[in-house]
């Protein structure tokens, strides 16, 4: 599914150059659970935004359903990003104007999905995702958990084969975590795969195969026994 | 994405900000409207111009002495005044077919008086054609009668203002009244129809051209008015004009003839290329709102950086986001100038009603002019916002700062 080989990301900070990601190989299978923990400066946010396509890495090469998509224009890739992939942000940045269905509709809008289909695929996730009563209120009105819970099915509504989760829970308190970490956990079940960077190492820990990274480097790669 | 749905989404994102959408609208409306007012006013006085010339009459052409370019002929040298017009010259113009019919003109100004009151009048010699060839309309009585010009009768016809100055609301035609020296009885009163080329007509009194010449001791006349047969033969019936004074005057050319149309056409030439300054001056106002938009639309890009980092996050590509922003852009200025055409309609309404006289309707090229420079001001300001939100990195747009 996911293939990373000889992955290097350097950022030129100043006349200094910073290695954010050194000499990453990588592969991850469709539907797997996958964590990734580490320090902060780690590298572990670059990794996920390079798996996301928002960023490109300086060597190395990234293919995602056995396709080179390393050299990918900027419209390619925003087509794959669009197609394959679901962000779920800590900030969950939602449009602060728009009412939860139109958050959540957003993707599809993009996309060029009929109108007809856009208000049957969202009336589903918001039922799915306990929103119900909910769609009209905008960003502001909600709770935490519930702007997450937006902000989650926003990332599912194209049915993205790929979740990369950043932190998810990290705005949220413990049992609105538990909550959100569910609904992600429930995704994972039925054959999405889902990669989850975060620091708390409960969290962390729940997924069948965790990274360690530091300094750029993953140092630790363990499969859940089951 | 299709159309309505970038339409709707950068409506929504015009609502959501409502003091600069409404600010950048007013900008746009009041560019919109000084070219509507402004053109307007430019195109109400071309109207008028061109009202108060056809009030004249049509087809018409006008004989006066002198040349109007000078020329190296000795009789300038010679300190030679240029031979004036007379009524014979004026009668023999009627044997071109060009020409319908023609009035000879004298002026003069003299004292009226009946046995309680006097003013001092513009008076006007002419003949019974004057009424047609002026389109002029009576009140009560009879004009100029017809027959033999050079016959100097004793009557006269009041201007309406003159009538009501001299006779109150007693009756006029009928009575005697004193011009000058000469006593003439009042034959008729124009209808009341105000100023036409200068000559406030309420104001006059006519009288048969060879009285006026003898009131005022002269044997000239002050202009020849021709009306050509149509609008074809204006043409024609000024070269015949030309020959037949030329011949009669020795061979000289020393008359001037100029048609209606001539005088017309350079006033209008004129008058459009001050609609057109007034125009380009009010264009510089949309140009102004143009620059605002584009300073207010990248304020809004630097505002809305996260949520440009989250569109692309989710998949929108590059062009994309140009689009939206383009959308937000056209919607502006559609808005700016749906409100301008507004309020320019209604500007030139007011305009037109506190100054009845001129009919303030805004050309459509202003308008479809206005409407399209708001357009295209809006969108080609909206490129450089729009190019710097598609390039911004979404990683760092979607750092909480």
């Amino acid at each position: 599914m996911i293939r990373l080989d000889g992955i290097q990301r350097v950022f030129q900070v100043g006349d200094q150059a910073v290695h954010a990601l050194r000499d990453i190989d990588l592969s991850i299978g469709a539907g797997e659970y996958l964590s990734i923990m580490g320090p902060s400066g780690s590298g572990k946010s670059t990794l996920l935004n390079l798996i996301g396509l928002l960023d490109r890495p300086s060597a190395g090469i990234y293919r995602l359903d056995g396709g080179d998509v390393t050299g990918l224009s900027d419209e390619e890739q925003a087509r794959v990003r669009r197609d394959k992939i679901g962000f779920v942000f800590q900030f969950f940045h939602l449009i602060p104007r728009l009412s939860a269905a139109a958050n959540i509709e957003l993707p599809l809008l993009l996309a060029g999905v009929p109108a007809e289909q856009r208000k049957t695929r969202v009336a589903q996730l918001i039922r799915d995702f306990g929103l119900a009563g909910r769609e009209t209120h905008r960003p502001d009105q909600l709770s935490g958990g519930q702007r997450q819970r937006v902000a989650i099915a926003r990332a599912t509504v194209m049915e993205p084969a790929v979740i990369l989760a950043d932190e998810p829970t990290g705005n949220l308190d413990r049992a609105t975590g538990q909550e959100v970490m569910n609904i992600l956990e429930g995704l994972a079940a039925s054959g999405v795969t889902l990669l989850l960077v975060t620091h708390d190492p409960e969290i962390g820990n729940r997924a069948s195969r965790k990274l360690r990274m530091v300094d750029g480097r993953i140092v630790a790669d363990e499969r859940a026994s089951s | 994405m299709n159309t309505a749905d970038v339409l709707r989404f950068a409506s929504f994102s015009l609502a959501g900000a409502r003091t600069r959408t409404l600010l950048m609208v007013a900008a746009m409306a009041i560019g919109v409207a000084s070219v509507v007012v402004l053109t307007s006013l430019g195109e109400g006085a071309r109207r008028y111009v061109a009202g108060q010339f056809s009030s004249l009459g049509t087809h018409l052409l006008i004989v006066f002495p002198g040349r109007s370019e000078t020329t190296g002929n000795p009789g300038m040298l010679l300190g030679e005044t240029p031979r004036d017009l007379t009524l014979d010259d004026a009668l023999t113009l009627t044997r071109s077919r060009a020409i319908r019919r023609i009035a000879p003109l004298t002026v003069g100004a003299a004292l009226v008086s009946t046995h309680k009151r006097s003013r001092e009048t513009p008076v006007l010699g002419s003949t019974a054609e004057m009424l047609e060839i002026r389109k002029m309309s009576m009140g009560q009585g009879q004009f100029l009668p017809g027959g033999d010009p050079r016959q100097a009768l004793p009557v006269c016809v009041l201007g309406d203002k003159v009538r009501r100055e001299l006779f109150g609301n007693q009756p006029a035609v009928g009575e005697w009244l004193r011009i000058g020296d000469r006593r003439f009885r009042v034959i008729g009163v124009l209808a009341a129809q105000g100023q036409s080329m200068g000559f406030d007509t309420d104001e006059l009194v006519i009288v048969p051209v060879a009285s006026a010449q003898m009131l005022f001791n002269t044997s000239s006349l002050f202009r020849i008015l021709i009306e050509a047969r149509g609008r074809e033969s204006i043409e024609h019936a000024k070269q015949d004009a030309l020959d037949i004074l030329a011949q009669r005057h020795d061979g000289e050319k020393d008359v001037t003839v100029v048609t209606q149309d001539a005088i017309l056409a350079t006033f209008d030439r004129i008058l459009r290329a001050l609609t057109l300054a007034v125009a380009g001056i009010a264009a510089i106002s949309l140009s102004v709102a143009g620059i605002l938009i584009m300073n207010v639309m990248l304020i809004a890009v630097s505002q809305r950086r996260q949520e440009i980092g989250l569109l692309k996050a989710i998949g929108a590509a590059p062009a994309q986001i140009r689009m939206l922003f383009f959308a937000e852009a056209a919607v502006l200025s559609f808005a700016g100038a749906l409100a301008g055409l507004v309020l320019g309609f209604s500007g030139s309404f007011v305009i037109g009603r506190i100054y009845p006289v001129l009919p303030s309707v805004p050309p459509w090229w202003a308008v479809a002019a206005a409407f399209g420079t708001a357009l295209v001001t809006g969108i080609l300001f909206s490129v450089a916002p729009a190019r710097r939100a598609s390039r911004l990195d979404p990683i760092e747009s979607l750092a909480r700062h």
